[in-house]
């Protein structure tokens, strides 16, 4: 039996979290294939047939899928999952949407954020934001799985999957796509990025959030990341935050300036590879996850850190 | 128009968890438990569409042991108006609790469902989607805002990168992000008036569901800890570090 991936894309291109996911598919064992389901995503599904380790690519190109919607999509995946014995989301806003709606039409139970392959059966993934990982055993035929990308590598590229098409769904018409806001920037998406500057409530407003740790990131070219409360204050845009019911990040070097490190901000970013941790609090709990902890002001020490790269 | 809002009963929030030594679990006897943070959202969201007349009745719901009547009542002293709980002493999971949802939407009807998007125990995130394609409902997952009007909700999601509008045909699952609303401190008026708001008991079997679940846990262990590193003095031992030790910028 084969692993069906579901591709995350934009049409044009895949999205790395995609990368991730063929991994962990081909740590499930047998040939790997990827859906991609969109309008007008030719070039995404050119795109699929290229990354390492992925056998076929389907292709399902209507209207219907332009902007994901969950019924349509269930749906679809619903139809071919006959002929595999596991299918793969990355665990994004998109596949946690999308994921559940087909294990629940195929009555089987689903494996939430995989951050690890034990066997074609059983896999491991963090429980209680992080405090404990469970290593459980799907008892059903077929597994319906969200892949927690940092515990992967991206998949490399050089494959030539052939590209088959399939037929459409029909159009469900149970939901309609209106319009989205989505925040145009230059910088790394979050959860891609090499290098991550995160603030904390110490900033003290959204100025002073930009004000002290844009420079840094642009002198970096990092990604910015917020905590909750950073975000609850209103200093960053919801989609910065990083942790238990945020973002998951597992970049080569967060850096974390006022923030405390409360465990559910922790649960989003301890997998990196390196932490700084920039605080005046020498009790703050980011310390004891810190590869380098500086006891220091961050209004003084961030600057300085700019002028110093 | 009826809302019926699924709650959970979970570890508090601010309570340090504890695996096991045996690795069969996180230690739960003698913590402090309270209603999912996600769910409490659902609630206010429910109790504050009533207010608006948008919507007349608000049912809460929980699933699992008989100590969730006290989730109950407190999503009744928040201001939901009645609550079923179905009782059952085994595990619960995500699949057989959207199942025994579903016997209940086919029982009460409601023009709208709404749950948290992830329960902060098992952080499995699929209840209500689940709910959806049981009840063969449209969805409108990670909502930020919702609006109701002449048979739809407009449903702003947060997802990747931003935000999106859908437009849902009710009846439909809403679930609830963390920015959907904040909710009110229950007052003790309200808790002396939830105490004598009426709550039913079932059963799984009453429902006609067999929730054995799907999923074994074999093991659960302690995460691999991340040893504390090194304070440094200043800003340029930071970078000396991170240039020549690390080696990441």
């Amino acid at each position: 039996m084969a692993v069906l991936v579901i591709a995350e894309h934009d049409n044009a291109s895949i999205r790395g979290a995609t990368l991730n996911t063929v991994t962990a598919a081909v740590q499930c064992g047998g040939e790997v294939h990827v859906l991609v389901a969109g309008c007008n995503a030719g070039p995404a599904a050119q795109a699929a047939s290229a990354i390492s380790g992925v056998s076929k690519v389907l292709h399902a190109d209507a209207p219907a899928y332009e902007h994901g919607l969950a019924e349509n999509m269930a749906a679809l995946v619903v139809g071919l999952a006959g002929a595999y014995s596991h299918l793969l989301f990355p665990a994004t806003a998109g596949g946690k949407n999308v994921a559940p709606r087909v294990a629940a039409l195929l009555d089987v139970a689903q494996i939430s954020d995989a951050h690890r392959v034990i066997s074609a059966d059983t896999f491991e993934r963090p429980i209680y934001a992080g405090s404990a990982i469970a290593t459980v055993q799907s008892l059903d035929p077929i597994k319906v799985i969200t892949v927690r990308t940092t515990g992967f590598d991206a998949a490399g590229q050089g494959g030539s999957a052939a590209v088959e098409s399939v037929a459409a769904a029909a159009d469900t018409g149970m939901s309609s796509f209106l319009g989205s806001e989505i925040a145009k920037s230059d910088r790394p998406e979050l959860t891609a990025a090499k290098i991550i500057v995160s603030g904390g409530r110490a900033l003290g407003s959204s100025e002073k959030f930009g004000d002290v740790l844009t420079p840094l990131a642009d002198k970096l070219g990092a990604a910015l990341g917020a905590s909750r409360a950073a975000v609850d204050a209103g200093y960053a845009p919801n989609d910065w935050q990083v942790g238990q019911t945020g973002k998951i990040v597992a970049p080569s070097l967060y850096i974390a300036c006022g923030i405390s490190g409360a465990i559910q901000h922790l649960a989003g970013m301890k997998d990196s590879k390196v932490i700084v941790a920039i605080n005046k609090d020498p009790e703050a709990p980011i310390f004891s996850v810190a590869d380098y902890g500086l006891e220091a002001d961050l209004f003084v020490a961030v600057p300085e850190l700019v002028s110093s790269l | 128009m009826k809302v019926l809002v699924p709650v959970k009963r979970v570890i508090d929030y601010n309570v340090k968890v504890r695996v096991k030594p045996d690795g069969s679990g996180v230690d739960l006897a003698n913590v402090k438990m309270s209603m999912n943070p996600f769910d409490e959202i659902a609630i206010e969201e429910a109790v504050r569409l009533k207010e608006k007349g948008a919507a007349t009745e608000v049912v809460a719901v929980s699933c699992g042991v008989a100590q969730c009547q006290e989730t109950l009542r407190t999503a009744m002293a928040i201001g939901a108006d009645r609550a079923i709980l179905v009782e059952c002493a085994d595990e619960l999971q995500p699949l057989a609790v959207a199942k025994l949802l579903k016997a209940l939407v086919d029982k009460e009807q409601p023009g709208l469902i709404i749950l948290g998007k992830q329960a902060i125990d098992d952080d499995c995130n699929q209840t209500g989607q689940m709910l959806a394609a049981l009840a063969g409902l449209p969805q409108g997952t990670f909502a930020n805002k919702i609006e109701i009007a002449d048979g739809f909700v407009k449903v702003t999601r947060e997802i990747d990168g931003g935000l999106e509008n859908l437009r849902i045909k009710l009846p439909a699952v809403v679930t609830a992000d963390l920015r959907l609303n904040e909710p009110r401190y229950v007052t003790l008026p309200n808790i002396m008036k939830a105490k004598k708001k009426p709550l039913e008991v079932v059963k799984p079997a009453d429902l006609g569901v067999d929730v054995t679940p799907r999923i074994k846990t074999i093991k659960v262990t302690e995460p691999p800890k991340r040893g504390a590193g090194v304070k440094v003095a200043d800003v340029a031992a930071l970078v000396a570090k991170l240039k020549n030790e690390a080696k990441v910028i």
